[in-house]
């Protein structure tokens, strides 16, 4: 037997915090993100969603790409790029955006940090570099740096967050406002943090150089350990998210770039997020083609649902009847919530069918053989879940 | 403005759930409560500055989801919070790990018993079985099987049918089921003592049976139909203890127009010409109202605040002989920090699971002897549960709290009453049960709150300290329950109802009576139904 691997060239890449994650997967049950070996779930999922909503759990988020954009035209070519107006980014703030094609239709979801007057960083589920060299081309004094893999990021959400990573010595963590980002000495290097997440609860997302993520994750599990601290993966994310209202790349929406079919892929206004667009400033990507989507209503609208029942409505195809006369969207997203205990779901619904009845069909196997449901649906208009602590300043220690 | 259209006795979960969906159609409705406290048995107090007891009931299964999702319990304040294994110990050092993967579970059970691990599934199918059906009648009023009305020989119809389509052989089953006892029923299954011993706890607790004795495979099964989120036999907790859903549906139900009063003890309901018509609380004051209902267990009810000669023949001495036996104790545990137990790794959620600390059958059995002859046993069933291990809220960080339930412990002693000092020797009888798995144990004691079922009664008003408001066998299931022809929540006085425990479906925090009563009070008066089916479609 030789030492060498020969199937090293196909196996993927392992985050920084991989040798702790690893000990603590004891289903080994693990999937992929961006070529990463990324933890699906580490014990259990409803456990691990629980932590989120009662403890603390952290979720690593090195695979998210990063990307780090300065030069004294770095504002100017974002603000070229995303919807949203940079101008009204402060320092040491974070913004949620998209940015569109000239159709205006997504090609991702993602936040944009602003770290100087000179130098911002862009975090996005898909790799990015292509469409940003494109967005900069034009512009003089711009220097894209795919950051991915040497700034490890480590999300920590849960109501008992904030009260870890005091015990941390993070002092003054407490006076962070949603959306602030502020920064701690770590071992001679600066830990970035921001009150950022993706689960609609409290929590945080900490950045820190790749060499000392390990130091970073064990000085937090010391801290956490007496509130519950746990890594979650990505089923239990994919539920917070779900309940907190936020969409997910490739379930929710087709990014633009990927879409095969002839507008499959969205506008923001489809996706419910036409606050994104800021017509109040001069021409971004996709301005113009966005007035007209604007002008003539979203043909189809993602839309919460409360569906009758507890059959998760997973890939169900929506009606508008009990007796499926019409077919009118489909279910990109299904879930039965255990901290509100409803039946919730994402549909992708035509939006002149809104206002009439909505059917779910679904299906379920009991031991094996197959039923089916129709199952009525009520929109919801805020988001499932919105615990008043994730807004809380200071937050409360539980 | 002592006038109401509803008047409910007792601020117990159920008696809050059945005034939220009084008040959600539109009725006038106050509860009256005895404590400054509300709650009931679904209580969180804070008995030691920085602790918080779930004191009475401590884990939660049975609350249905649909009135859970329909009074909006999560937005009111609930999270029910799933935990995971558990460890059963033996007489001797033997461990049985409950794991929640299902894959390690049944090796654990192999390590045990091979034959056992495969009977498992086995027992499992039947219990989700036997389960389902019984699911199916909880948010159902039961069909009076005297009545030749349309609506009960509609149900007993609709009850046939679901019976019928399980087969034959289940039909016979089934009712061998109710009548056998946890011991007999675990004999087919199982041949290993530590498994049956950690299958058979919920046929004992809250019962004044053994696990021996016929009606006890009842019990077990009552204890394991429940779920959590869909996962049927899952318990969880309330983030905040067990009062945090009293407080949620209290939340709901002022939100909808209801009224609470609290230090308002009910001195005896009101009746005029056969009809309930008020009631006079302990301080004097009158409140009228065309309904009262009593959130009361049924021997309570008729016996201590309707007065004899209100009564219909015969009805108190039903009331008298109902059977609503004590059995059981609580000792809450304030800890300064995780105990640690021989032969358990240190395996972070099997640590912070439940632990049974009675190995087999005879062991409970010997405990219940005792009970018969009025006294508690020097070896007593004990099942834990460390709730601050999953509920920030409950304890200082590092800090714990524990919950231990005690089966058996005599209502009265055959050598006189019940004394604080005879309280805390059955306390310390527990302690150096635990401290036997746990060396070290008693040094982490902070506070501890020992009650008995002396000091259940007296505080919460559970006759005698029942936990489920009078014994769940066969005589006092279904239509059966609280008695014999008054199955349907109305009382043999005009206008009063019952929405406790000893009306269907009996104990447990399920809502499910309140939500029930509450239905069939809309009913009479023609008001249209506030009331939410079951969530589940037919699971």
């Amino acid at each position: 037997m030789s030492n060498v691997d020969r199937y090293a060239g196909e196996r993927l890449k392992l985050t920084p915090f991989y040798p702790r994650e690893q000990e603590l997967n004891i289903r080994d049950a693990w999937s992929s993100w961006n070529g990463y070996l990324f933890a699906d779930y580490y014990y259990d999922t409803e456990y691990e969603y629980f932590c989120i909503r009662n403890q603390c759990g952290t979720y690593d988020i090195c695979p998210m790409q990063k990307y780090e954009i300065s030069g004294k035209d770095a504002e100017a070519m974002l603000n070229r790029m995303i919807t949203r107006d940079m101008g009204k980014l402060g320092m040491n703030r974070v913004m949620y955006t998209v940015w569109c094609t000239d159709e205006g239709r997504v090609i991702d979801d993602g936040t944009v940090f602003k770290l100087a007057e000179d130098r911002f960083m862009l975090t996005c589920g898909s790799p990015c570099t292509a469409w940003l060299r494109k967005s900069a081309y034009g512009f003089g004094d711009v220097t894209i740096t795919d950051v991915s893999d040497t700034l490890a990021g480590l999300s920590f959400q849960g109501p008992t967050t904030c009260a870890v990573l005091k015990k941390m010595g993070l002092e003054g963590i407490e006076n962070a406002k949603a959306f602030d980002i502020m920064y701690f000495p770590f071992q001679g290097e600066t830990l970035m943090v921001s009150r950022t997440g993706f689960t609609g609860d409290l929590g945080y997302e900490l950045w820190i150089p790749s060499e000392l993520a390990l130091d970073l994750w064990d000085a937090l599990y010391a801290a956490g350990e007496d509130y519950g601290i746990q890594p979650y993966g990505e089923a239990a994310t994919d539920m917070a998210r779900l309940e907190a209202g936020f969409i997910m790349p490739y379930v929710d929406f087709t990014e633009a770039l990927k879409t095969v079919y002839f507008e499959h892929d969205q506008t923001p206004f489809e996706l419910q997020l036409g606050w994104l667009v800021d017509f109040n400033k001069p021409n971004f990507s996709g301005r113009a083609a966005l007035l007209e989507h604007k002008q003539r209503g979203p043909k189809w609208t993602l839309t919460r649902l409360n569906i009758e029942g507890n059959w998760p409505a997973e890939d169900a195809i929506m009606y508008d009847s009990k007796g499926c006369k019409t077919e009118i969207g489909y279910v990109t997203s299904a879930l039965w919530s255990p901290t509100i205990k409803s039946n919730i779901a994402l549909a992708m619904i035509r939006s002149e069918y809104l206002n009439g009845e909505l059917w779910a069909e679904i299906y379920r196997a009991k031991d094996l053989r197959q039923y089916r449901r129709m199952a009525r649906a009520t929109i919801v208009k805020k988001p499932f879940f919105t615990p008043a602590r994730a807004r809380a300043t200071p937050p409360a220690d539980f | 403005m002592n006038r109401y259209d509803a008047i409910v006795i007792g601020a117990g979960h159920n008696g809050l759930t059945n005034a939220a969906y009084l008040a959600k159609a539109g009725l006038k409705v106050v509860v009256v409560e005895k404590n400054d406290y509300i709650g009931g048995a679904a209580v969180s107090r804070e008995l030691h500055e920085g602790w918080t007891y779930s004191s009475c009931s401590y884990v939660c299964s049975m609350m249905r989801q649909a009135i859970h999702r329909d009074l909006d319990l999560g937005r009111h304040g609930l999270i029910l919070v799933p935990y995971l294994g558990t460890v059963n110990f033996g007489d001797g050092d033997e461990r049985l790990f409950a794991y929640h993967d299902e894959q390690a579970a049944y090796l654990e059970l192999k390590r045990h018993s091979p034959h056992d691990a495969d009977a498992m599934y086995r027992f499992q199918a039947d219990l989700t079985r036997y389960s389902q059906l019984i699911r199916k009648t909880l948010m159902r009023t039961p069909p009076d099987p005297a009545s030749m009305r349309v609506r009960d020989i509609r149900e007993f119809i609709w009850l046939a049918k679901k019976f019928w389509a399980l087969g034959e052989q289940e039909v016979y089953e089934y009712i061998r089921f109710f009548t056998i006892s946890a011991a007999d029923f675990l004999e087919d299954y199982f041949e290993n003592d530590l498994i049956k011993a950690a299958m058979a706890s919920p046929g004992i607790i809250g019962t004044a049976l053994g696990v021996y004795s016929p009606g006890s495979a009842y019990i077990l099964l009552h204890h394991v139909m429940g779920d959590v989120d869909g996962s049927i036999g899952a318990w969880g907790l309330a983030r905040g203890g067990m009062g945090a859903i009293s407080q949620a549906i209290a939340n709901a139900m002022l939100e909808h127009g209801g009224e609470l009063r609290t230090q308002a003890g009910v001195e005896r309901v009101i009746v005029k010409n056969g009809k309930a018509c008020g009631v006079v609380l302990e301080n004097g004051d009158e409140l009228s109202a065309n309904i009262v209902v009593s959130n009361l267990d049924a021997k309570r009810t008729f016996t201590k605040i309707i007065d004899k000669d209100d009564l219909p023949e015969g009805i108190y001495e039903r009331a008298r002989n109902f059977k609503i036996r004590g059995s059981s104790g609580k000792v809450n545990i304030a800890l300064s920090g995780m105990p640690t137990f021989t032969g358990v790794p240190d395996n972070r959620y099997i640590n912070r699971g439940g632990q049974g600390f009675t190995g087999t059958l005879e062991t409970m059995e010997r405990a219940y002897d005792c009970w018969k002859r009025g006294r508690w046993s020097d070896d007593p069933f004990v099942e834990s549960v460390i709730p601050s291990a999953w509920d920030p809220t409950v304890a200082p960080p590092g800090q714990h709290w524990m919950s231990n339930f005690i089966q058996y412990c005599p209502p009265q002693l055959t050598d006189g009453p019940w004394t604080p000092e005879k309280r805390d020797a059955f306390g310390q009888t527990v302690i150096d049960k635990i401290e036997r798995y746990s060396p070290g144990f008693k040094d982490l004691i902070v506070h501890m709150e020992v009650r008995t079922p002396h000091e259940i009664e007296n505080e919460i008003g559970l006759t005698e300290g029942n936990i489920f408001q009078g014994e769940l066998t066969i005589d006092q299931l279904f239509f059966n329950r609280p008695f014999p022809g008054y199955g349907q929540y109305r009382m043999p006085l005009k206008n009063l109802y019952m929405c406790g425990s000893s009306t269907h479906p009996g104990g447990g925090v399920s809502a499910v009576c309140g939500a029930n009563a509450a239905r069939e009070i809309l009913l009479d008066l023609k008001r249209p139904n506030s009331v939410p089916e079951d969530d589940f479609y037919d699971e």
